[in-house]
């Protein structure tokens, strides 16, 4: 049914796999940092995390990535030319999906973060700090672990937006499984089969998201009553 | 930064944002117009009624939009019985299958938060309808629908600002929107910061303008909450 071409297919959605993998791990890291930001003391970090988050949500991925992709190839070029190199440098598409991609979920998980540190009451961490710990072991301790079941639900949406963002990294020439069912489609001239194949895999990889994310946090709210 | 450069593509960018405009709003009304049944169907007692309507929502949210535009734009051509149809000089349009695909992709999310406000009214709201003597349509128009359309109001003004960032898509298949002007300025001129920023700042002034009227939509028709 495939001509042959589902190998192809499931090479490109391995590739799919790894650039949202990678734009997740990102995203977390920016994402803790712009909630603790936003959370934060400082008028300056919370100036800078609110604007992050505003920009970053208001601005189309499409536009962000290919101002990375374009923008990013005509600075490194610039700074190489600067340090007195001649050649040319090309920016690699993986690296600027995965950056692209981080940096816009980073907005979008910061969010759920704030959200979920905001909700665990504060004599908690009140209370870590009267036995003596430190900020560090408070977050380690007490304010993280809760964090991940109350932050779960919002995690989850949006690693599946996430997932189907990763699709537009074909534009920008990547050969994940949207570029692969392209060629394919051009080579046998059945868009419509292949097209309809990656559409599946993304619903695969939704599903099973889903149901590995539900029982995580099943997992993480064991210690919770649930009323009826 | 040449400002220039920005100056003078400016009539370009100015078209791209009417083209924005068109594809958000045609996409927007044709997606709440047929969400509004499919919701009450997804929350009927009825299997046959809502079982496909959870597929619907489902396989739509669960795969990207491009997908979605690409089997409508590319895909439909595979089969002759399509080309050969009165519908093909719409199906080959960009502007046909974007909106058709934006509109679909829309009308699930705003079934499935049409559906959460549906199920959130006062079950004694409707028992008291039901016992002034009105019938099930009648309960719809004037106690279900008014109220559940009201409460979905914020829900809604999230999905309105994701769709009008995904009209973005439409620079894919040729069509010059907003990132379409940025994206032809760009392969003009090799300015990419002075293009892809230029349009950055349309569409957050464009989110902004969302945000700030679905804020008076909610003062006007959520004041009961404030």
């Amino acid at each position: 049914m495939l001509h042959g071409y589902a190998g192809n297919l499931l090479e490109g959605t391995g590739l799919t796999l790894a650039v949202a993998g990678a734009s997740l791990a990102i995203a977390c890291v920016l994402g803790l940092a712009a909630a603790g930001a936003k959370l934060s003391k400082s008028r300056l970090a919370r100036g800078v995390g609110t604007a992050y988050t505003t920009v970053i949500r208001g601005v189309p991925d499409l536009v962000l990535m290919l101002l990375v992709f374009y923008g990013g190839q005509m600075a490194v070029n610039e700074i190489a030319a600067r340090l007195g190199y001649d050649g040319f440098l090309d920016i690699d598409p993986f690296v600027a999906g995965v950056a692209t991609i981080g940096f816009i979920f980073g907005a979008y998980l910061a969010e759920t973060f704030r959200g979920a540190i905001l909700a665990i009451p504060p004599g908690q961490r009140e209370a870590g700090i009267a036995y003596g710990m430190g900020r560090l072991q408070v977050l380690l301790r007490i304010t993280l672990p809760q964090m991940v079941r109350l932050a779960l639900p919002g995690f989850t949406n949006n690693w599946l937006v996430l997932v189907k963002s990763t699709a537009l990294v074909s534009v920008i020439g990547l050969n994940d499984m949207m570029q692969r069912a392209g060629q394919a489609a051009g080579a046998t001239r059945e868009p419509f089969t292949f097209y309809l194949a990656a559409g599946a895999i993304y619903l695969a990889i939704t599903t099973v998201s889903l149901v590995a994310l539900k029982s995580l946090e099943k997992r993480y709210s064991l210690g919770v009553r649930r009323a009826a | 930064m040449n400002l220039e450069a920005i100056w003078e593509a400016l009539p370009s960018f100015l078209e791209g944002l009417q083209v924005t405009a068109i594809l958000l709003l045609a996409s927007l009304a044709i997606g709440l117009v047929a969400a509004v049944p499919l919701a009450l169907a997804r929350r009927s007692p009825r299997p046959w009624l809502s079982r496909p309507v959870w597929l619907f929502t489902y396989v739509i949210r669960g795969t990207p939009m491009l997908v979605q535009l690409f089997l409508i734009y590319y895909g439909l051509a595979q089969f002759e019985a399509v080309r050969e149809s009165v519908a093909w000089p719409w199906l080959s349009s960009a502007w046909f299958c974007a909106i058709a695909a934006f509109a679909l992709n829309t009308c699930a999310y705003t079934t499935e938060i049409l559906a959460g406000s549906i199920e959130a009214t006062p079950a004694g709201e409707v028992e008291a309808a039901r016992a002034l003597g009105m019938g099930t349509a009648t309960v719809m128009r004037r106690i279900l629908l008014p109220s559940a359309l009201r409460r979905a109001i914020p829900a809604y003004s999230n999905e309105a600002i994701m769709m009008l960032q995904g009209t973005s898509l439409a620079s894919i298949v040729t069509l010059l929107d907003l990132t379409g002007a940025a994206r032809e300025m760009n392969s003009r001129t090799y300015l990419p910061f002075e293009a892809f920023i230029t349009a950055a700042v349309f569409y957050l002034a464009l989110t902004f303008a969302l945000v700030a009227l679905f804020h008076r939509a909610e003062r006007r028709w959520l004041a009961h909450q404030r």
